[in-house]
């Protein structure tokens, strides 16, 4: 076995495990890190088809962003795991359905030819260039949509959240900075006192 | 030199290539975790002048072994786990807090060439890496189960996440004028233009058209390490020691030595990325790693002045400083560098 093939089906290997534990632990903290175990694992498979770019950006945004904001939320939350596995016999029908259709798709994508083609060759030359230039020019389009998506959906989720209570005393940092000592200490210059 | 390493080459056959990777990963890391050391050891005598005290010097010569001192002193103190904690993730905390640490400097160049790993998308993956160190904070304030270390771990991870969208943007305004993401390439750059070419290269580094990314690159990295003034992570005041509160013995100096490889990091890519790495300031000096190491020295020297000058911010006020101040400020200073390099203006062909 080559190093490449050793590094691959470690992380494989950890990408699997990973998926697993993501699915079967019980604790709702566990099973994020489990899933934070998942991503980096991805990230290395795709550092192997040379897609460094995407591996880099993966673990950045996912790993470095998404999940820690996910981990403060679970952590946040008191979870009651009985509640949550209340409804398990009436829904198993539904998620065995489910679950029966996402298998027999990935069958059938695995087992059709459009997907047992060769890799492409990798190309010399800075990965992060090349997605740039294609992002860019040939779908610079479809780039701008999901920039205007992910705006209006920032807004909307800022918008949503946001509550204004006017019954509460808050702070203004700004006017606290703004404060002059003038305002605040005057000094006076008074006589001294004689007998 | 060289037939020493082609005879080693010859005698080790396939397992040449993981032993040379070896020997340089001991060789950058074996000098980090004594600059660690004695980094504690400057640290408490700086701030102790600054203060108008002496600082450690009992042990041996002036103090100077106060370190090897602390360091024997964690490695005997007993790990206690407290007992509602996560045993598991109790102490992968730790360990999540130091790997990422050590594992950036994998991508940090520290003289032409002398780097472990010179891969093209370094910036890419030290930025990665970088937002990794946040894990370590948040799995062992959840871990210890106490209300101070959850607090702590909760501020960490808000404040890391809010700086590290200002460092990004910072970031972005340098490879823009790059035009790379190879570290390495991003020093040598730096060693051209008007201004080297007339013998004064330090006019020609990124700091001066970037100066206010250099500025708040630099701030936003003190808050990254939850160092003072924006140690609120760690505020003793009002959470204790924050997530480290139920760490003890080498736990316990696993986040310490995370933080400062942290600060040494942030030293070494702030003078990387603005002030020219291992170039010299002048022409008719050579340049070198002694040019690197100064300019990091200055960097944690500021750290320590920064420490012992301000006091700790309020909570409300790092969140402001850092997405009301430094994020409109990176925003703005994109747009102008990149309208700027589009002008015959433009001083980066």
């Amino acid at each position: 076995m080559d190093v490449v093939s050793f590094v691959f089906t470690l992380f494989a290997f950890f990408l699997l495990l990973g998926a697993l534990g993501t699915v079967f632990s019980r604790n709702p903290v566990a099973a994020a890190m489990w899933l934070v175990l998942t991503f980096f694992s991805a990230g290395g498979v795709w550092l192997l088809l040379q897609a460094e770019f995407l591996a880099l950006t993966l673990v950045l945004v996912y790993v470095g962003a998404v999940m820690v904001l996910f981990l403060f939320v679970v952590m946040m939350l008191d979870l009651n795991l009985a509640k949550l596995r209340e409804g398990f016999w009436h829904n198993a029908p539904l998620a065995l359905l489910v679950g029966g259709a996402l298998a027999i798709e990935l069958y059938l994508m695995l087992t059709s030819p459009a997907f047992h083609r060769a890799a492409a060759p990798a190309v010399a030359g800075s990965n992060t260039k090349m997605i740039g230039e294609v992002l860019y020019t040939v779908y610079a389009y479809p780039f701008e949509v999901a920039a205007m998506i992910l705006v209006v959906a920032m807004i909307a989720a800022v918008t949503l959240t946001h509550r204004k209570r006017s019954d509460v005393r808050v702070v203004k940092p700004e006017e606290q900075i703004a404060v002059k000592a003038s305002e605040r200490l005057k000094v006076v210059s008074l006589p001294a006192e004689k007998e | 030199m060289n037939e020493w390493l082609s005879l080693a080459q010859g005698w080790l056959g396939p397992a040449w290539p993981v032993v040379w990777n070896v020997l340089k990963i001991i060789v950058l890391l074996v000098p980090l975790l004594l600059a660690v050391a004695y980094l504690t050891y400057a640290e408490r005598k700086i701030i102790g002048y600054m203060q108008v005290r002496i600082g450690p010097n009992r042990v041996g010569p002036k103090g100077w072994l106060q370190p090897i001192a602390d360091a024997l002193k964690l490695l005997f103190k007993e790990v206690i786990v407290p007992s509602q904690a996560n045993k598991v993730l109790y102490f992968v905390g730790p360990a999540m807090a130091l790997a990422p640490s050590l594992l950036v400097w994998a991508a940090v160049p520290v003289n032409d060439g002398w780097v472990i790993a010179d891969l093209d998308a370094g910036l890419l993956f030290v930025m990665a890496v970088i937002s990794l160190e946040v894990y370590g904070v948040i799995i062992a304030g959840w871990a210890s189960n106490s209300k101070y270390a959850f607090l702590g771990a909760m501020r960490a991870s808000a404040q890391m996440i809010s700086y590290e969208v200002a460092m990004g943007f910072g970031l972005i305004c340098v490879l823009l004028v790059s035009g790379t993401l190879n570290l390495s390439e991003i020093v040598r750059q730096q060693g051209t233009g008007w201004f080297a070419d007339h013998g004064l290269s330090f006019l020609s580094w990124n700091w001066l058209p970037l100066l206010p990314i250099a500025v708040v690159y630099f701030i936003s990295g003190v808050a990254e390490t939850n160092r003072a003034p924006f140690d609120l992570p760690e505020g003793e005041s009002e959470i204790v020691a924050g997530h480290m509160v139920e760490y003890s013995g080498m736990a316990f100096a696993l986040f310490f030595l995370a933080e400062y490889a942290n600060m040494i990091l942030v030293s070494f890519l702030t003078s990387i990325l603005f002030f020219g790495g291992w170039l010299s300031p002048v022409a008719f000096l050579p340049d070198g790693l002694h040019w690197l190491l100064i300019k990091a020295s200055v960097f944690l020297f500021l750290y320590l002045w920064i420490r012992a000058t301000f006091p700790r911010f309020r909570y409300d006020h790092v969140m402001r400083l850092g997405w009301k101040v430094f994020v409109p400020i990176t925003i703005v200073w994109l747009l102008v560098v990149a309208v700027w390099m589009l002008t015959p203006l433009s001083i980066w062909r």
